[in-house]
């Protein structure tokens, strides 16, 4: 075999500013959370930081990718190590809807005077272990972090704009779908409508989560609002920058599809993205069943 | 083979000056950078546990207040595990892995750079809460909450954020390992055919991708419940400090495999090189590793047996805990049957592996005595807790990583250390070792609780002697350091194969091997006739 099968890139600064980047980023949040008052605009400078990183270090790959010098070994590394980079996802996930299992099968019904925690009504009077409105009698109740705990008024439905979203999500990924299939065949006018509508849905999808969010802010479900509050905006939050960020990586494989990077049956980008879309949609089902339906 | 290729236009050699370190995609530049990395956090890690031994010197407290003990035990912890032992195993693995695969590097070179390039920015922000007000974390290596959240000094934001960028590295490395063997490995080596290590590391690897985003997930919780209202671990919100416990421990769990199966992996090439036999039951060991890491992740409440689980939780946890002996055994009796009937010389690789399985089984069987729920209850917080996880972590898995330094460093330097100066180490560090963990069994099982800097006077003799032997082990890195300076100064050039009995791809290669491990894949006869195993 030749000495050309293997392809090792050259050295670049592009790791060095990454760390440098997020170091300064996560050094700004920390001292923005204790109220130092240079704590946000080192907070920007990083993230800035940040973003022109993954800009250069990805447009020097898209350079290199488009450049002919990634053989075949090098395209199925990028797919083992996207593959493994949305498992890491799919268990940083799990710690999450781990934490609301518990909550809502152990701690709450516990918390409620369940199995053999006879006190509890002595301890803490009036408290009702309902899950989604974690309540005292006392208005006001303190978290031990000194905030005070939001009770909501409305219970979360999962019909109306939940439903919706799922549909759109679920939608979304079929788009993709035949945005891939046309990419396959070669109709290059076909891939770039269907990417649009995926796009159009998923931002859809975003602009529905914010009114979605602005309601139940209204009702009073916030963070502050105890273990439901808690999961129910650490999820969908999270889940929101990654359909954020998936967004965004979709917008950068529909100007490049433009520029005509992708063969029909060389295009990892547009396969990596779209893997990464598929896993987003299916964090959501798991919220939608789990968070809002039952 | 290096000189052809340096002009080649993807094969260059190494660059000049600093900037060489900063820009690198090789995997043995940068498996360098893990090494003096992990080395660096291993003295300071170790100086802040000699501050904890000379404070438990005596009863009563001489040198420091409280708090500040406490800092010293958190810090030590974390730096030792995330800082020293993790970053070690990945400078071995980025090192040996790909020559071992017949590879000419990783599979996702820059990545590789960052993934070491995150460290010491995460080892520094980590550092920095020693200078912070109200100081470092000192709430144990645990984090534990309400003490983390509710109690902890503002610093603990910034130990988060740390805790944040070493698992991005380390997920990053493990991504990368696990493309680079599946991907990598010459196309004629199966993965029967794969050498322990490789086999170790790709399990760790699995182990790796599966904890530490949870690890990553538990602190975000931290964070939110410090600092935006959240109530996971706030009971007063429907929350539980248990589960913070459950979540930590399902890392945590894995997390001591990662930390150990490598050192499986490292042993399994010593003992046979210097046995000069076939490694006995190559296919048990890679199918035991696989057993290990599945348990390792459906075992992690046996950490929590005094939190009040249901009792049917404790029994499934005591047996599932039990289960694990099981492939360890296998291993045990695997490397045993290695050494029966052959050659044996001993070699110091050989004398830190030997002294590996003696000790490491030592720590096992502890911990299957921690393993049982009703026993746990009077162990439980304990010194024995203390010396069971310091006979698998430091003569288990720091063993292996020393073992590895002298097994390899021909291969790394071209250049032979010095024997005798390390036998002479080996024995001062085996026996201090052994001085300074041994007694704290039995401090433990008298009932010394671990994180506290005061104890009752009953205690003072073993605590003395262990005080003793933690400053002669200490000490003993000095040597350690001056050997491999030494080697790498003065050291005798080595022969492409110094140890006789060795097999192995990487040993083929040149006496310092070079830039580029296989620039052309391996044969399949070349495979066959070096492999460990018939």
């Amino acid at each position: 075999m030749s000495e050309k099968q293997y392809y090792i890139p050259e050295g670049t600064y592009w790791p060095i500013i990454g760390s440098i980047g997020i170091t300064t980023l996560l050094v700004g949040f920390a001292n923005q959370m204790h109220g130092v008052s240079w704590g946000s605009s080192v907070m920007v400078l990083g993230f800035a930081i940040t973003v022109f990183m993954l800009f250069g270090w990805l447009g020097q790959v898209v350079n290199e990718s488009v450049n002919g010098k990634y053989n075949a070994q090098v395209d199925r590394s990028f797919r083992w190590g996207m593959s493994w980079f949305i498992f890491s996802e799919v268990m940083f996930f799990a710690a999450f809807f781990g934490a609301l299992f518990y909550a809502r099968t152990l701690s709450v019904p516990w918390l409620g005077g369940a199995d053999n925690n006879v006190f509890t009504p002595e301890l803490w009077n009036g408290f009702s272990a309902s899950w989604q409105q974690i309540a005292f009698s006392t208005p006001g109740t303190v978290l031990q972090s000194g905030t005070a705990i939001s009770i909501p008024t409305e219970l979360v439905a999962a019909t109306g704009l939940p439903a919706l979203n799922t549909i759109l999500l679920l939608l979304s990924g079929v788009t993709l779908t035949f945005a891939h299939h046309a990419l396959r065949t070669d109709n290059r006018n076909h891939v770039v409508g269907w990417l649009i509508a995926t796009i159009a849905l998923g931002v859809a999808f975003l602009g529905f989560q914010v009114v979605e969010y602005g309601h139940a802010y209204a009702t009073g479900l916030k963070l502050t609002s105890g273990i439901y509050g808690s999961t129910f905006y650490m999820l969908t939050g999270f889940h929101g920058f990654h359909v954020s960020l998936g967004v965004i990586m979709l917008t950068v494989i529909l100007f490049r599809v433009q520029k005509g990077h992708f063969s029909s049956d060389n295009h990892f980008a547009f396969e990596g993205v779209a893997w990464y879309w598929h896993f987003v949609d299916v964090v959501w089902l798991g919220l939608f069943v789990f968070v809002y339906w039952v | 083979m290096t000189t052809a290729t340096a002009s080649h236009d993807t094969h260059h050699g190494p660059e000049k000056g600093l900037m060489r370190w900063v820009k690198t995609t090789n995997h043995k530049d940068i498996g360098t950078l893990y090494l003096w990395f992990a080395f660096s956090m291993l003295l300071i890690g170790g100086a802040l546990a000699m501050g904890i031994r000379m404070e438990l010197l005596q009863p009563g407290l001489q040198l420091m207040e409280p708090q500040f003990f406490n800092q010293l035990t958190t810090m030590h912890g974390l730096i030792m595990v995330f800082g020293a032992i993790m970053p070690a195993f990945v400078g071995l693995g980025n090192w040996l892995i790909p020559m071992m695969v017949g590879a000419p590097d990783m599979a996702l070179p820059r990545m590789n750079n960052w993934s070491f390039w995150i460290l010491p920015f995460a080892g520094g922000l980590l550092l920095s809460t020693f200078f912070m007000e109200g100081g470092a974390p000192a709430f144990g290596w645990t984090f534990y909450a309400p003490l983390s959240t509710t109690f902890a000094p503002d610093s603990t934001d910034f130990f988060i954020f740390a805790v944040h960028l070493l698992g991005f590295s380390s997920i990053m490395g493990a991504i990368n390992i696990i493309a680079t063997v599946l991907n990598m490995r010459a196309p004629a080596m199966k993965l029967m055919d794969m050498p322990l290590f490789v086999w170790t590391w790709l399990i760790t690897s699995f182990l790796l991708i599966g904890a530490m985003p949870v690890l990553a997930g538990a602190v975000t919780m931290m964070l939110t419940d410090r600092n935006f209202g959240t109530a996971f671990f706030d009971a007063t919100g429907g929350g539980d400090p248990v589960m913070f416990q459950h979540i930590f421990w399902f890392f945590g769990h894995p997390e001591v495999y990662i930390m150990i199966l490598p050192a499986f992996g490292v042993v399994s090439h010593i003992i046979p090189t210097f046995s000069r036999k076939p490694l006995f039951g190559y296919s048990s060991m890679v199918y035991a590793t696989a057993s290990i890491a599945f348990l390792s992740y459906i075992v992690w409440a046996h950490h929590m047996f005094l939190t009040g689980m249901p009792v049917a939780g404790e029994l499934y946890f005591m047996y599932a805990t039990m289960l694990i002996a099981v492939p360890t055994g296998v291993k045990v009796f695997n490397w045993i049957s290695t050494m029966w009937r052959g050659s044996m010389t001993f070699e110091t690789p050989m004398l830190w592996a030997i002294s590996f399985v003696f000790l490491f089984t030592i720590g096992g069987f502890s911990g299957l005595m921690l393993g049982i729920a009703p026993a746990d209850i009077q162990y439980h917080d304990t010194y024995f807790v203390v010396a069971h996880f310091h006979y698998v972590l430091v003569t288990g898995a720091l063993w292996s990583i020393i073992a590895a330094t002298f097994y390899w460093l021909p291969k790394w330097t071209g250049k032979m250390y010095n024997e005798s100066l390390a036998k002479i180490h080996f024995w001062w560090a085996v026996i201090s070792v052994n001085v300074l963990f041994f007694p704290q069994h039995f401090l433990g099982l008298a009932g010394m609780p671990r994180r506290i800097p005061d104890y009752s006077l009953q205690f003072a003799d073993f605590n003395f002697i262990s005080s003793i032997g933690g400053f002669a082990f200490g000490a003993s890195f000095i040597l350690f350091t001056y050997i491999v300076f030494d080697c790498i100064r003065n050291g005798k050039p080595a022969t492409a194969r110094p140890w006789e009995g060795a097999k192995g791809l990487e040993w083929t290669l040149a006496p310092k091997a070079q830039y580029h491990s296989f620039n052309t894949p391996p044969s399949r006869e070349l495979i066959e006739s070096e492999s460990q195993h018939s």
